[in-house]
């Protein structure tokens, strides 16, 4: 994506996912950056985002129903390895 | 970190082949849930999802003793279920457009458009209603905080939680996801980007 004149915020935080991701060209990641540098709201955005990352890391995995790994326990049982 | 994966990956391939309950357990804890979001992507209800599950368990069952390692266990895995839900899907005559995945672009934004500046204002698209500060930021590890996100993880339209899931929970890279869900970088990270904005709103909420 190419960006040809000064962010304003509503774009800096469409771009944050992309900026985190290492995917902006150069130009624009400078341009992103210096925007932070005058913007407290979107470089506090930014860190918001960094730190919901770092706490959904923290959430747990989850499982799958009990009865439905039930049945595919009773298929790996029923399996036979070759 | 690669050879570690490919190494615990190797072992896990050899259990599963071996038919030990050990091997099983452990897959489905790391990876029983995501398979579930995964199918949930592509099907129309969770009771149809739970039968794509156990068709793709088969479909790895049939392919384990063939499996090469070309690609990660985990890649390979969820390939398989994403193929099976998208044949599933289509069966059920709901063969979704990326855009209807919840993939879509200006008309869902990240943030509020009443926070920002309008058009008449000296600096539109300026923040009117900037984000305030987090701290004390360890309240983010509190268990209510985990909460929150699992809810609003759950809220998410299929493919984005699907994506977060994958990324964000469990570590893959996006790459990774990519390739499983057959997505182009472009709309994997949009898709992300949507989910991690809402969980950030959701936080934002509960920080307040």
């Amino acid at each position: 994506m190419r960006l040809a004149r000064e962010l304003a915020c509503n774009e800096v935080v469409e771009l944050v996912t992309a900026y985190l991701e290492d995917a902006l060209p150069a130009e624009d990641r400078e341009r992103f950056e210096e925007h932070l540098v005058f913007c407290d709201g979107c470089d506090r955005y930014l860190e918001q985002m960094r730190a919901t990352i770092s706490a959904t890391r923290n959430v747990p995995v989850g499982e799958l129903p009990p009865e439905l790994e039930e049945r595919l326990l009773e298929a790996f049982r029923d399996w036979r390895p070759a | 970190m690669e050879t570690e994966q490919a190494s615990h990956d190797a072992a896990l391939i050899e259990g599963l082949r071996a038919g030990e309950e050990a091997a099983f357990a452990e897959l489905m804890r790391l990876y029983g849930a995501g398979m579930l979001r995964v199918a949930q992507m592509y099907v129309p209800s969770r009771a149809i999802a739970e039968d794509v599950v156990q068709e793709a368990w088969l479909g790895v069952l049939k392919g384990i003793a063939r499996f090469e390692g070309r690609s990660s266990l985990k890649t390979w895995l969820f390939r398989i279920v994403a193929n099976t839900a998208k044949t599933r899907g289509v069966r059920e005559a709901r063969s979704i457009p990326f855009s209807s995945l919840g993939g879509g672009g200006a008309d869902e934004p990240a943030v509020d458009p009443d926070r920002f500046l309008g058009d008449g204002e000296r600096y539109p698209g300026h923040w009117a209603v900037p984000p305030q500060s987090w701290a004390p930021e360890g309240r983010l590890l509190a268990r209510e905080a985990m909460d929150v996100i699992e809810r609003e993880i759950d809220r998410l339209p299929p493919a984005q939680r699907a994506v977060i899931t994958m990324r964000d929970v469990q570590g893959f890279s996006s790459e990774e996801v990519c390739n499983a869900l057959d997505l182009t970088e472009t709309n994997q990270r949009v898709l992300l980007h949507r989910a991690r904005a809402k969980v950030r709103n959701a936080l934002e909420e509960y920080m307040r």
